[in-house]
């Protein structure tokens, strides 16, 4: 049954609907003041993000001496082994090694952990169908479930060739600000992007019965040569990104593509137990410190309460919450509608009138949403207690090799050893835990070869947020693959390395002048993670 | 080495808190044994109800008729009383948790396997997979290459289709592929009736459905397969086995095994995502035993194996018992409430079982039970689920009571120990 359209307006700003007024009522004066890109100074320094306010004075001092930096490599540090803490996995390693609880979870929490698992798996079907409370799938959409794409809860990977349809990866869409109220939204961060008028925030390869989907994502791969020392020679494939069988007319002539794989979903809910401040004390925008890397910090708005907060997730850290990047999910990968995002239609624009002509899986006597409460809740739930597995080997000469050539070359300066979580985590299991992600959460420039040219938020078309590399060492044993980077171009992880740009320059061309026995013992250190 | 002394020093503390009872207090290690005992037992049970199984799968083979056919039904359904009460097992015996997904994987896409309804979609975006029919096709694409299919033999179905793609449903082996293939489909969502395939499905001279040589072929392949799956698990219980050893390497962390893996099976895995979601959802695709309706003997068997664990008691398949001191000694031995409590519990939770097992076998099925709008049945359900929920406080009672705490559910803390966990 067609339903009626929800305030047309809303498409553009349906995530921050509290801030619509402010659009509506601002000036260009205004936005001319703010620029594009907004300075922490100008968001207005919220009294909880500068200081560790969940701690006393002697937690504090525990803390700060916990995470100091190690200089010894002789040994492994008190710890180490348990890369999350209390919540660390010891479960024995296997292909489903990614798909552990919390270890330090109850009873009870298992309970929701193992019906989001099958919430996860589950696959959502089209509309109108027999089972009511699983139907809603699209109109558009990449895949009918969670775990189609995050395949045993790792990482996905591009296509191996032009039949393989087991893709977990997609294109993002949008195009630069045309109005001065395009300028503003973004300036005000009510929006991260503009979407493509016609195709929205990201192009659907799939659609339901009766509409066609949007296009194909196609990749074409160019072989460069870089030579190490030592005189290895490691090829690196440089990927162009178009889309064939376009389903809805051209793309904007302006169109801007970003590739992104599913990420690997273990330490969720660590990663946004982090405190703020210990994330903004890394952050350095404009390096004043004079080190070459600056580390920005994604400023996003809540859309609950419309304050300005850290982005944390996603490869530009453009979501605050694991709740808010899993209802876009949802709802742009599955066409899912849920109370994060309501709209039915999923990414279907205006400019797709037939696909916004679909019915759709609302079933009022069940909620006002195809998946209503509690079902985002424990996807939500279940996304914030996967468990990282506890690291293997931590005392092996030559991991602890590799790891003082990690910390001696500057990745550490990015990819972050250690924190200690907040007492103050929504999950007790999380709070106060000692945990090894190796990110700073913070974006970073890094370079012409990585970029996508596509800015959102705070990070620009070179900038990316630091990948957690807890567990990249258990990629091939959980996926069956070493696909890396944002898009799976590298195909391992010494490939990963050398497309480090920007900021990370010099670490890598100090990884391209290593012995050839430095770069496997720094390899060796990454696979025990 | 320090985690190992850890280990022995609560193991000390929880020994020394027993000492203060009366003498009659089982050793740990005792109760260790008789557990493992049971998990050996259950297993063996299957074993041999397996074979049984494969037996009545030759005969439907051999002469395909109804009457074969539904013996090999029954012989499945005799199969699945054994093995629903090991799965207790699985929680904290890291070796029966690694085996499992190739004995009980599901929920599966049944169209990997054989012809499905047209209802069932054909899209293939989910799953490539998803309608790939391999009973159908002597050959198929997975991951880009072109497998050869000519020969449905087991280890086609364990290396190649099993979890191909990285894609959970595609279930190609174990008891569901099984039932699968003895039942076909339940069109019925939540009103009355099985799957119904046809005994000439498995008819070369008569055949129903296409390719009645290659259904044969992967069923006897897939019974196999169970097989072989099963003498696997036996060997690992037997004296010197990996899982008897594991578990017995630390009596302390052996005894937070029995109690954690009720616990987790009690309120997470059964009431959680095998009975709560269908119920939310009013799905039965989210029913465990969905092509034989069989769920509330799979569920009615599961509670069962969690009572037979705690009080070191399992009645065979023959009718011999199977018994020796369970952890409920030394749970009353220390505390005789938290005992009786979870004794009460466990035996509120049988009896939530037994109305719902009854319903299924008078009333209407579990599916129907689950449907929406069907409130009685729901609310039968729901009181199963409630009664297993209740049962895990007892069980956290237990696990404090015997000073297991920091084993169950957090890392040990000292400083010098690798596996040690800030606090």
């Amino acid at each position: 049954m067609p339903i009626s359209f929800r305030d047309k307006k809303s498409t553009l700003f349906r995530s921050f609907p509290m801030r619509r007024k402010s659009i509506l009522f601002g000036t260009l004066f205004t936005v001319a003041l703010l620029g594009l890109a907004l300075s922490r100074a100008e968001t207005g320094p919220v009294p909880d993000l500068v200081a560790r306010d969940d701690l006393t004075a002697a937690d504090l001092e525990r803390v700060l001496t916990v995470t100091a930096p190690t200089t010894d490599f002789t040994k492994p540090e008190p710890f180490e082994r348990m890369s999350a803490g209390a919540a660390t996995s010891r479960e024995r390693i296997n292909s489903n090694t990614f798909s552990h609880p919390s270890a330090n979870i109850s009873f009870e929490g298992r309970q929701d952990f193992l019906i989001g698992n099958g919430l996860f798996k589950k696959v959502w079907v089209s509309s109108p169908s027999s089972t009511q409370a699983s139907d809603g799938l699209g109109p558009l959409f990449n895949a009918r479930s969670c775990q189609r794409c995050h395949l045993k809860d790792g990482r996905g990977h591009p296509p191996d060739g032009p039949d393989d349809l087991a893709t977990s990866m997609f294109l993002r869409l949008s195009v630069p600000p045309r109005t001065a109220e395009e300028e503003r939204a973004l300036a005000e961060r009510i929006t991260l992007r503009i979407p493509e008028p016609v195709y929205g925030g990201q192009l659907q390869d799939v659609a339901v019965p009766g509409i066609p989907a949007e296009g194909r994502m196609t990749i074409t791969y160019e072989e460069t040569a870089v030579a190490l020392n030592g005189g290895e020679t490691v090829m690196l494939r440089r990927p162009t990104y178009s889309v064939d069988d376009l389903g809805y007319g051209p793309l904007d002539p302006d169109v801007m593509l970003s590739p992104r794989v599913a990420p690997q979903m273990i330490g969720l809910g660590l990663l946004e137990a982090i405190h703020p401040a210990d994330i903004l004390a890394n952050a350095d925008p404009d390096d004043l410190d004079g080190d070459g890397i600056s580390g920005k910090p994604s400023w996003v708005r809540d859309p609950e309460t419309g304050d300005l907060v850290l982005g944390r997730f996603g490869w530009k850290a453009s979501n605050p919450t694991v709740h808010t990047q899993t209802a876009g999910a949802f709802n742009g990968d599955i066409g899912i509608s849920n109370p994060g995002a309501p709209d039915p239609h999923g990414d279907c624009t205006e400019g797709q009138p037939a696909c916004r002509e679909m019915p759709t899986g609302v079933q009022e006597r069940l909620g006002d949403t195809e998946a209503p409460d509690p079902i985002l809740d424990l996807v939500v739930f279940y996304s914030r207690n996967l468990a990282v597995p506890a690291r293997r080997d931590v005392d092996d000469p030559d991991v602890l090799h590799g790891k003082e050539l990690f910390y001696d070359t500057g990745c550490a300066a990015c990819h972050r050893p250690k924190f200690v979580t907040s007492r103050e985590a929504q999950d007790p299991e999380l709070r106060f835990q000692l945990i090894w992600p190796y990110t700073d959460m913070l974006l970073h420039d890094m370079g012409e070869g990585l970029a996508d040219n596509r800015p959102v938020g705070d990070a620009s078309g070179t900038e990316w947020r630091t990948a957690p590399l807890w567990g990249i060492g258990l990629t091939e044993t959980v996926n069956g693959h070493t696909f890396f980077l944002h898009d799976g171009r590298a195909r391992n992880l010494l490939e990963a390395i050398l497309w480090h740009g920007g900021e990370a320059q010099t670490a890598r061309d100090t990884v391209v002048a290593m012995t050839p026995d430095e770069r496997a013992a720094l390899i060796r250190f990454l696979e025990s993670l | 080495m320090m985690q190992r002394l850890t280990r022995a020093l609560v193991g000390a503390t929880a020994l020394t808190a027993l000492s203060l009872t009366p003498a009659l207090a089982e050793t740990p290690e005792a109760v260790l044994d008789t557990y493992a005992d049971i998990a050996l037992a259950g297993y063996q049970d299957s074993l041999i109800t397996a074979q049984a199984l494969d037996a009545a799968i030759d005969a439907l083979i051999a002469n395909p008729s109804e009457a074969t056919l539904n013996a090999a039904r029954s012989a499945w359904i005799a199969a699945r009383v054994p093995y629903q009460q090991t799965e207790v097992y699985r929680f904290g015996n890291a070796i029966v948790d690694d085996w499992e997904g190739r004995v009980n994987a599901w929920p599966l896409d049944e169209g990997l396997i054989d012809y499905v309804d047209g209802s069932y979609g054909v899209e293939s975006d989910e799953n490539a997979l998803y309608t790939v029919n391999v009973i159908a096709n002597a050959s198929l694409v997975v991951n880009g290459e072109t497998i050869d299919t000519s020969a449905i033999t087991p280890m086609l179905l364990s290396d190649t289709l099993h979890e191909a793609e990285e894609v959970e449903a595609n279930v190609a082996t174990g008891y569901h592929a099984i039932e699968f293939l003895l039942w076909g489909q339940d069109l019925n969502g939540t009103s009355a009736g099985a799957g119904s395939r046809p005994a000439t499905d498995f008819d070369t001279a008569n055949c129903t459905g296409g390719n009645c040589d290659r259904r044969a072929e992967y069923l006897k392949a897939s019974s196999e397969l169970l097989l072989t799956d099963l003498e696997e698990m036996v060997a690992n219980w037997e004296d010197g086995g990996d899982a008897r050893e594991a578990l017995t390497a630390d009596a302390t962390e052996g005894l937070a095994i029995i109690l954690t893996g009720m616990g987790s099976l009690s309120y997470g895995e059964l009431a959680g995502e095998r009975m709560k979601l269908g119920l939310l959802l009013h799905d039965p695709e989210e029913e465990h035993d969905c092509f034989a309706d069989n769920t509330h003997n799979s569920h009615y068997f599961n509670a069962l194996g969690i009572r037979n664990v705690y009080t070191g008691h399992y009645r065979r398949i023959d009718g011999t018992v199977v018994t020796g001191p369970g952890i409920d000694t030394l749970v009353a031995a220390a505390d005789i409430s938290v005992d009786s409590e979870l004794k009460d519990a466990l035996e509120t939770t049988i009896a939530a079982m037994s109305v719902m097992k009854a319903r299924a076998e008078s009333i209407e099925a579990y599916d129907q039970m689950i449907g929406e709008g069907n409130d009685a049945g729901n609310a039968v359900v729901q009181a199963a689920i409630d009664a297993l929920i209740a049962q895990t406080r007892p069980i956290e009672r237990a696990v404090a009571t015997l000073e297991l705490d920091a084993i169950a559910f957090e890392g040990s803390d000292s400083l010098d120990n690798p596996d040690a966990v800030f606090q």
